[in-house]
Order: C-alpha cells, then structure tokens, then sequence
C-alpha cells in the first residue's frame, strides 16, 4: 500500500484518491479554501512530515527489523514449525461435566434464559441518570438508558455503561476493616455507639460528616435528622464532579442558588463558554439528543449554530461550527466581551484585538439577531464571574423562560464546596473534630494539594470510611466500610430536572457492602431501620397498597417531580464589578478526566483502556499542550511529533511546577488547543484503589490549589530529558491520505446536496466483477452512522464492550495497537492545527457485501450470511491473521493473547450469556450485535409476524445519546436505515474499492456563520 | 559392485506405496469413527444424577407431559429444569419419605440447589433455543428419543454438527405438527416426506445454515 502514488490506476478499476483536493476538474463546488477540506487524524500528517510517512508505510514497524534479520527469521521458522505441529493437540480435550443449579423456588415471572429488564438509576455528581439493567437469573450484564427518565431518553454515558465493570471489580472492598484488621459490623455499631454517647453532651460539637454532593431525597433528609440530634455537628460536601462556579454563579447573579438546564430543542443559536454540554454533565444525554435533533440537514431552517471558546478541546467545541481555542483566563475576557455587545456589563473594557475581536463581533451580532432563541451556557469548570455574565447574557437577550430555564438546585444541599472542605480542614486542623464519617469520594486523593487533607485528619480521634475501593482516604482512616454498589442498594435521587426516581437494587450485596443511607442511619434514632424502609418513609408509601410505589420502580421515575420553572430576578450588581486579570504567564488548565473522572473510575478496566475523546489517550494522562507551545518548549525533537517508536508515541517529560509544587508527566500536543497554556487531567497517579487504577498516569493534582482548582497561572514546564511512550489509538489505524468524511456547508449542501462528495471515486458499477452477486431474499441488514450527528462521547463504545464481553488488553499491548474494540471513534480533522473543524467516525465492521476478509481465509471462519452479515465463526478460527491484513477498514480485533480473564469468579457473573467468551489465538470482530437480531427474530417468527423496523437496536445504537447510529433492515424500504441510506449524504467509507459496504456513512453538514468564514 | 536392493524391493515398494495410501485412508476412517463414537459424542451413555430420576416413571408410568417440569421450552432457549419445588409438589404427599428422595427434601428444607449433571450438554459456542424449535414442530423426542424408555438420563443424538445440520438442510424429513410436539409416542407417518413439505410451508421453516445461527 506504500508505494501507492497520486491517481495512480493500481488496477481493478481501482484509483488511489489520495488527495481529494488536489484532483482538478471535478472540483467545481464553490468551497472558499481547497486546503481546509484536506483531512488529517495526526499532527505529523498535518504537516506532512516525510518520515512520519515512512512510520506509517510500515504496516507492523516492531517487526521490521526481525525480517531482515537471518538468525531471527530461522528461530521464527522454527516456533512456527513446532506451533503448527502442536495446533491440533490443543483440540484434544473432552468436554468437562457441566451441572445444572435448578432454583429450589424459582420465582414469579423469571424464564430461564430469558432476561428481565430493571429501572434503576445511577447518580454523578447528585444527578442522577435514568436506566434500565438487563439481568439474567439475578445477574444484572448491561446497562441501557431508560426512554422514560428525561435525563436519559434511552441513552447512556461511558460511566454508566462500564458500571457493570464496576459492580463486579474484583478489587473492590470486600469486607469491613478497623486499622486493617476484619471486624463485624457489630463491632463498627459498638464503636459509634461509644463515640456518640460521649458527644451527646456536647451537641455532636465533634462530629463531622462528609459526603459528595447529596442529590438523594432520603439521605438529605436523614442527614438532617442528625443534625437536629446532634445540633452542633456540621454537614460538608466535597465532590469534585460538581462545580462551585456553577453555583456560586447563580448566587452572584440572583442572590440565591438555582440550578439552570437547557433547552437545546428551542435554541438556534448556542455560545458554550468553555462548557461541554454534550459530552459530561448532568443533563448532557438529553441536551446531545436535543443538539443533534436540530442539526438534520433536510430541515436546514432549523439547523442550529454552536459556538465553542474553550482551552482543552471538548466533544462539544468539536461538534461546534466555530471555535476559540482561549487560555483559561481568556474565556472570562470573551465571555465579558460578547456580554458588552449584548448590550449588558460595563462597556467599553473588554476589547480584544485580532482574530477574536471578530469571533466575538459575529457572536454578538448572532445572538442579537436570535434573541429568545439563543442560549449561553458556562462550563462546569469556569469561575462564578462567566456563569453570572452568562447568565446576564441569557436575561438579555430574553432567553430566560425560553431556552433557560431556572429551578431549585437538584442538590438537597448547595453550598460552596471548596469552601466547605476548607472549613472541615481548618476544624480538624484546629483539633475540633472527634469523628469524620466520609460517606462517599476519596478526598486524601482529590483534596487541593494546598489544604493538606491527609495531615489534617490526623488530629481526628475516629476516622469512618464508606467507599467502594481500599484507596488513599481508606488508608489514613480507622474504619473502611466497604459501600454497596448503586445496582446492590435501595436508594432515590433526581434527574437534572428535579424529576426523582427510586434506585432499586439488582442483585444482593457481593461483599455485604452498605449504603450510605445505612451507615447514616446509625446515628439515627432507629438505626435498625433498613434503606428500604427509610425510602419507603420519606415517599409516603401506604405499605399496604404500593401499586403506586411499584409503577414508580416499573418505570424509572416518580411522575410530576420536576421542580418547577422559576424566575429569579439578576442582582443589577451582579456583573458590573467583575475584576478581569487575563494572565500573560503560562496557566495551567485543571479538568476531571472524561473517562476516570477525579478518579473513582480509575480501576475501571473499560474506562480506563477506553480511547478518550479528542487526544485518544488510553492508560494515561498528559500535559496538553498545542502544537506550537510543544515545539516552543521541547525544541525542534517535538514530542508526540515525530510518529514515535514501534508505533508509539514518545513524549518528553516535563515537571510543572507551580506554587511551590511539582509533577511530572509527558508532553502531548493536540490540534485546537490554545498556546502558551497547558491542560491536564485529574484522577491519575493514583497509589491505592486497585490493580488497574494504580500506576496509570501522574497526580496532576499535585500541583492544584484551593484557590483556583481548576487553573493555576504563573505555571511553569520543565524539560526533564526524560521520555515516556504515551499509548493513544489516534496512532493505530492510520488513512494513508484518503479522505474518509465527506463534509461541507450549509451553504454548498443547499446548493448540490452531493457537493461533499466531489472528488470522491464512488462505488464502481456492480458489474466490475465476474462473480455473480449475492441474493438476500429475507432480511438484508444495514447501518447508517450520522457523522453529522456523532459528538464522539464514546458511549457506544463501551456498550459494545460491554454486550460483547470484550476483554481489557491493558497498556502494553495498546502501545502495541492490539486494543480489542469492535468499534472504535476515529477523529479528523481539516484545516490548521491551531483551530481545525474536527470530526467523529464511530467504525465498527462494515459487513461488506464483496468482504476482502472472505475469500482469504483458509478454514472458511469468516463467511457471508444470507442475510449479508460477515459472520465471524471463532472455534474455526485458526489465527493467520490474513483476513484482518485484507480488511481494507482494519475492524478485525486478533487475540494475541488469553485476552479475557477466564478464572477471576466475579467477573464471569457479569458477562453476556448470548455471546461466546473468546479464546487466544481467534479473530473476532463487529457482528451487527446478532444476539440481538437471532433473539428477535426467534421472538417474531414464533409470532409469525414481520420484524418492525427499529425492534432490533445494536448495543450502539441503543446508548446513542445523539441518535448518531441506525441499524436496521434494507429490503424493507419503508425502514429507517434504507430511507437514510438512498439519502444525499450517504456514501460508503472506501467506496471505490468495491466492497459494498453495509455500513454506509452520512457526510457532516455545517452552519458555517458566512461572517467569519470556515476557518474561524 | 553389488546391487543395494534385491529385485523383491521394487514389488515392496510398489505395495508399500499403494498400501500407504489404504493405511492412511484407513487411519482418516478410523479417526472419523472414533469421533463419531459414543466414546466422544458420549451418546448412550446414562449419567450418574444425585437423584435417581426416572423419566421412564415419571413420563411412560404416569404420564406426565414434558411442560410440567420444563415449562420454559415453549418461550424460551433454555428448556428449563424444574425447581426443587415442583418435585415436591407431589413428593410431599408420594413417596413423602422414600430415602431415594431426601436429597429432594433436603434441598427443600436447606433452600439449597440439587446438582444435576447436565446430559444435553452443547460447547459453549453454540446457541441452541428450545422455543423456536418447539415453535416449528420439531418435536421433543426428535432430538432427545423415547426418554419414556429412560430410566436414567442419556443422551441420545450426538449432538455434532453434522447432526444439526442435517435437520436444518432437510427440515422436512423431521418436523411433526405442532400439537404432535411434545408426544413421546409420536410415530413418523410413512409419508413423512409430504407431511415434512406442507409442515414447512405452512410454518415457514426455514433452513437456515448461516454460521451466525448458532454461533455469536
């Protein structure tokens, strides 16, 4: 494939089109800048570099050198040799004795082999999200969205979907711990007991307790009963996936907290202030369904426009139509800037010159021209001053009541949390605490380095821990609880909304793990009271007629319990006294990781291996930086630039050092991040918490403070001639110069709806071939994937993982390039490295009808079904490998080794029963989902009706938050897929190599503002 | 100098050759009968159970139907193997206090599970499901025989590929109609053929033999 030149005819009617642009003639469409339509997945291909061209020509770079080398090639021939002599031996086993564990009472409604599908919801930050959990005999194996919780709608974010990980991790804490030692729960309620018996005298002066932010009915309320027993004992929150802007924003703005959603459905225009609205956060499923219903090119009317400022570039900046990459402290600037123009705020301070000075004239202009149709949002990370500005932006331009909307704060208890933890520290510090019950979050971990968390809780007598891992904050307390996993215990909580659900359990504890409504309930005045009572009390529920009680489990939520709009009136001083301090110094950029987040995934094996969106980073974190602040700092050997070694990337290391404090990580530059600034991401470096958490990354923690926890000026990065091999997939799989998105604007797409596929060869005519075509008489089915939709959250990913029992290779063998998904999210991008518009390609197999896996194989393991499905048969898979060499979209995952972990007990509980648990030494791959499609099509062919169309959803399909992915069946042309395949914007990913793909693609379409052009 | 070999060593050769080709056939045919013996396939083989069930009692003397003990083969893949409950749904009152059946009484008793040792047992890639087949009148003693006749469990098909193909290329030769499925004394009529032709019509069987049928 190497040598392949541009244009060149490589025989088979088949062209190399290795530079779309640069094709004269056909190119006709009035595309303003030929150069920005040019796609590129890495910097070095941004720039050409001729021997990152060499890196990527060697399909296997580690094994280069054992060809040439003699002595190496004959030891290979020899282990080749004795492997093919020994391959038939590994047949010869008998099958074991199986045993079949009949129930001694089965119960009601349960059918063997049949899944039963629960509502349950798992909480983030106090908001909880809606879902369903499918369990088999009692097992629950997969989480999916719940279509009837409005923060929800069916879809599922990557933390919910790996949860099952969670609940099975076989590193979680097993049993109750005093100073290391196991003790009963007795012993624990005995001990309580003495420590509140000599506080009652003292109104609970010493007791502390400390939970992340409560969104829980139930546990607020219960934890306000202590409170009024122990009247002198103080409530903290610290939970780093929350944001004190956020509130502290409302407070300067109104006076008072208030939670504020979004309705993306009403807003035409969107200015995200360093807010990743569609990617993380509460409400984000629902606002990314929202966004991407409004971005369907055949209504172009109602096309929406998003604008992005941010430093760290987000799903959300990518999906935007324009974007600014600015410094942290930029982001108040712009956000002031456009508030003046909008005609609120001080004027005349705020002036930015240059190309953002245009930016935020088109932005303001935009907003103006859409008032009551537009919509601010702030991000989660930014300080109260943008939320207030964004918030007086909204009031302005009339948005409030119609794209925003106000309500009580979904927490039961809003309070300055950064603050709050200040206060527990300086109690402690101040030897007025005698008892610390955390109740949730690793604060020793994600505690500002400058607060000296885990000192301060030495002077604390008694130290209680509720969490679900042994980690850093377990190890400096005296008791360690080991907590019930959400799909182990009854509890409540609310949507983004306010719209409450009860969070019923699935499966009993695994490890007699407690709640949190347990351990609180040991203060209370009947603490024999179980969560289940409690919850039951706080709902009211008439316990001898609960069919209320059991349609609010049936169906998720409790209905009519979203809080109701209200309209807080702005201070008028809320924003006219903002002190602006734009840094000229080097800033650093704090984020929670969008897989780990602060941490508390950091031992989940999905997550963690899980590419993250935009730097495609696995295992690890790393100074970002942009492209030209890594060359500014690493000299001209840049980091991440060269296309690194055996198909890594090499990074330097560099140390921050910031406020007296240091760390050290690896340099990695990414395109669209602003310069002379630095992200990184918390929840790494972690040193207890289990096997996969520890050792993966730096604690950029470190080097946080409390003033400022998520950015710090003044930072400085220090080369320390060290180099690190940073595993990122963007890496793996590289386009060898074809152009696989199709893009164009608003614009163009209106002029000549197929004017994004100029240039593009096309699927050749059928007859290019002697081989008589396939007949598909039943079923033929197909997918569509929307790359205009994708906003590159990974979801899908992970619920491929996750129904597929798709095992975890670890770091060693990404760095090799042998991670296991099926369907893997490419990102492109086009136009400049300092700004480019980026694009998602989720890429699962493209069941081709002419597949170039087929005829390869030599033991016929991966054959064409009659309904055009590429099945992949794994126990007559032999490994040569020679079908994933001949897949043209390199979708085929190889075991090179025993992948899956086969003897680990709580593991095996939580894999999906319809989907064989492959072995080393087989290929495997994408397979539609086809449990899916076999276990509907048995279900209507007993019923002896037609499968409808949407009946069968691919695991992807189903969490799309974005309605990104259709699958479904093409002989029905009434079906949804066939309707968005004869679409305009439909064309097959290396269509000119004849392979007919089933999965078809629709190119991106964007609302470029005619203004600033296609490269703002 | 003297010859090496001896005239005869052209005619050992000759036959050593040509036998060869007979050795090596006849070693493949070999190979084939063993893997098609009961020795692996394990068909015929009864199987030792903790409770000495007889399906011969339960179905021949008393005539209970398939579905009282395996009630989910109608809607589900698994046929499902009865609760301990269900065996003392009548072992409370027959044979309360027969020694054969404390095992029974104990699992009742201490809620914990009988053993059975599994005699129908597909590896583990293959997804076999009793209601679709139950679904298109393939009937019970099609695959598993007269278990009627059954003292012990065994297994009487060798549940090898060759044998389910055989059923999904040729449905016609096998299917019943389906209020004849679960009828243990169900006789193949002579004109099984016509009958297997307007039976898979009717129910739209169809002979599906993609992999992805039974291997995911």
């Amino acid at each position: 494939m190497s040598s392949l030149t541009d244009g060149r005819d490589l025989g088979f009617g088949i062209r190399d089109s290795r530079r779309i642009t640069e094709s004269p003639g056909r190119h006709e469409s009035p595309t303003p800048n030929p150069e920005s339509r040019r796609f590129w997945r890495t910097l070095d291909e941004s720039v050409d570099d001729p021997a990152f061209q060499r890196f990527v020509e060697n399909e296997f770079p580690s094994q280069v050198e054992a060809i040439g080398d003699p002595v190496q090639r004959r030891t290979f021939l020899k282990l080749m040799g004795a492997s093919m002599a020994l391959a038939g031996a590994t047949a010869c086993t008998r099958q074991p004795l199986e045993r079949i564990v009949p129930y001694v009472r089965q119960p009601e409604e349960l059918i063997p082999g049949k899944p039963l599908f629960f509502a349950t919801a798992m909480t983030l930050g106090g908001v909880a999200t809606g879902l369903l959990v499918e369990s088999h005999e009692g097992r629950p194996t997969k989480i999916e969205g719940n279509p009837l919780h409005p923060g929800s709608l069916g879809a599922a974010d990557v933390y919910a979907q790996a949860a099952i990980l969670g609940l099975y991790d076989p590193d979680r804490a097993t049993t109750l711990t005093y100073l290391g030692e196991i003790r009963p729960w007795s012993a624990y309620l005995g001990a309580m007991r003495a420590v509140l018996a000599a506080q009652q005298p003292l109104r609970g002066a010493g007791i502390r307790i400390l939970t992340e932010s409560v969104g829980s009915p139930t546990l607020a309320a219960q934890i306000r009963d202590v409170l009024s027993r122990y009247p002198a004992a103080k409530w903290h929150q610290w939970d780093p996936a929350t944001s004190d802007g956020a509130r502290a924003g409302a407070r300067l703005a109104f006076g008072e907290y208030v939670s504020t959603q979004y309705r993306l459905d009403r807003a035409d225009v969107i200015v995200a202030f360093d807010a990743d609205l569609l990617g993380c956060g509460p409400g984000s499923l629902r606002y990314a369904r929202d966004f991407a219903a409004r971005r369907r090119p055949d209504d172009p009317a109602r096309m929406n426009r998003l604008y992005a400022v941010e430093t760290m570039p987000t799903p959300t900046g990518a999906r935007a139509d324009h974007r600014l990459p600015s410094k942290p402290s930029e982001v108040l600037a712009v956000a002031r800037a456009i508030a003046e123009r909008v005609g609120t705020g001080r004027a005349g301070e705020a002036g930015r010159a240059g190309g953002a000075g245009k930016f935020i004239d088109a932005v303001a202009k935009d907003l103006l021209a859409h008032r009551g149709r537009s919509l601010v949002v702030a991000g989660d990370h930014q300080p109260a001053e943008v939320h207030a500005l964004a918030h007086a932006i909204n009031q302005a331009l009339g948005n409030a009541g119609a794209t925003v909307v106000y309500a009580d704060p979904v927490e039961a208890a809003a309070v300055s949390q950064i603050d709050s933890l200040r206060e527990l520290v300086d109690d402690m510090n101040a030897g007025k605490v005698d008892l610390l019950l955390i109740l949730a979050g690793n604060p020793v971990y994600t505690a500002p380095a400058d607060l000296n968390f885990s000192a301060a809780m030495d002077k604390v007598q008694l130290r209680a821990h509720l969490s679900l891992y042994e980690d850093e904050t377990s190890a400096r307390c005296h008791w360690q609880i080991p907590e019930a996993h959400f799909l182990e215990a009854w509890s409540d909580a609310r949507a983004f909304d306010g719209t409450a659900s009860i969070v019923q359990p699935l499966i009993a504890p695994l490890y007699g793990g407690r709640s949190a409504h347990d351990v609180i309930g040991v203060m209370s005045e009947r603490p024999e009271r179980s969560a289940y009572d409690i919850i039951r009390e706080q709902w009211k529920v008439d316990p001898k007629n609960d069919a209320e009680w059991r349609t609010w489990l049936h169906d998720g939520v409790i209905p009519n319990t979203a809080f109701a709009p209200r309209s807080p009136s702005l201070a008028p001083s809320a924003i006219s006294n903002l002190q602006l301090a734009i840094s000229n110094s080097f800033e650093i950029a704090f984020r929670n990781d969008p897989c780990v987040l602060d941490g508390r995934f950091a031992n989940n094996g999905w997550l963690q291996e899980l590419p993250k969106p935009i730097t495609k980073l696995t295992w690890d974190n790393a100074i970002i930086v942009s492209p030209a602040t890594a060359a500014r700092l690493s000299g001209a050997n840049n980091p991440s630039y060269r296309g690194g070694e055996h198909g890594t990337i090499l990074s330097d290391v560099f140390e921050i050092r910031a406020g007296g404090r240091a760390v050290r990580g690896p340099l990695f530059a990414i395109a669209g991040h602003p310069d002379d600034c630095a992200t990184v991401h918390l929840g790494y470096g972690r040193v207890r918490g289990g096997n996969t958490a520890r050792d993966a990354g730096f604690n950029a923690g470190a080097v946080r403070t409390s003033q400022s926890p998520w950015s710090a000026s003044g930072a400085e990065l220090v080369k320390t001639g060290d180099t690190y091999g940073l595993p990122c997939t963007q890496y793996h799989h590289l386009m060898e110069g074809r152009a696989p998105i199709h893009a164009a604007t608003k614009e163009e797409y209106a002029h000549d709806p197929k004017s994004m596929h100029e240039g593009e060869e096309g699927t050749p005519p059928r007859t290019i071939t002697l081989y008589p075509d396939y007949k598909y008489e039943g079923h033929k089915w197909g997918m569509a994937i929307d790359v205009n939709a994708c906003i590159g959250c990974n979801a899908c990913v992970v619920a491929c993982q996750a129904e597929n029992n798709i095992p975890v290779v670890g770091k060693d063998q990404v760095l090799r390039g042998r991670e296991m998904h099926w369907l893997r999210v490419d990102t492109y991008y086009s136009g400049a490295s300092e700004n480019p518009q980026t694009y998602f390609q989720p890429v699962p197999c493209m069941h081709c009808e002419n597949a170039p896996c087929e005829p390869v194989c030599p033991v016929g393991a991966t054959v064409h079904s009659h309904e055009g499905l590429n099945d992949m048969v794994y126990n007559r898979c032999v490994g040569t490998r020679y079908c994933s060499n001949n897949c043209p979209y390199k979708v085929r995952r190889f075991n090179y080794f025993l992948y899956q972990d086969w003897n680990t007990p709580s593991l095996k509980l939580g894999r999906n029963p319809n989907v064989t648990v492959r072995s080393r030494g087989v290929m495997e791959k994408c397979t539609y989902c086809v449990q899916r499609i076999n276990a509907v099509k048995i279900e209507s062919e007993k019923a002896g009706r037609r499968i409808g169309d949407g009946e069968i959803r691919t695991a992807c399909q189903q969490t799309c938050p974005a309605e990104a992915i259709v699958f479904g069946d093409l002989n029905d042309p009434g079906s949804k897929v066939a309707r968005l395949q004869a679409d305009a914007r439909n064309y097959a990913l290396l269509g000119e190599l004849n392979t007919r793909p089933r999965t078809t693609y629709l190119g991106a379409v964007r609302n470029v503002n005619p203004e600033l052009g296609e490269d703002a | 100098m003297s010859q090496i070999f001896q005239r005869s060593a052209n005619t050992i050769a000759r036959v050593s050759i040509f036998g060869a080709v007979f050795f090596v056939a006849g070693l493949l045919y070999l190979f084939d009968q063993v893997n098609r013996s009961p020795w692996i396939t394990e068909a015929h083989v009864a199987r030792d159970q903790p409770i000495q069930f007889s399906h011969e009692r339960h179905v021949a003397g008393n005539g209970i139907d398939c579905r009282y003990c395996h009630t989910s083969v109608e809607d589900s893949s698994f046929a499902g193997i009865p609760p301990t409950k269900t065996c003392m749904n009548c072992h409370s009152q027959i044979f309360a206090n027969s020694v054969y059946l404390e095992p029974v009484r104990e699992s009742f008793r201490t809620d914990r599970s009988i053993e059975w040792v599994r005699v129908h047992d597909l590896p583990d890639f293959v997804y076999f499901d009793h209601s679709i087949h139950v679904n298109k009148g393939v009937g019970c003693t099609t695959c598993h025989g007269q278990v009627d006749r059954m003292p012990l469990m065994w297994r009487e098909k060798s549940l090898q590929m060759d044998w389910c193909i055989d059923c999904h290329r040729q449905p016609e030769r096998y299917v019943r109609p389906r209020e004849a499925v679960f009828r243990v004394d169900y006789e193949p009529p002579p004109d099984q053929l016509d009958l297997g032709r307007r039976l898979v019509a009717e129910y739209q069987i169809q002979k599906l033999t993609s992999c992805s049928t039974c291997h995911r």
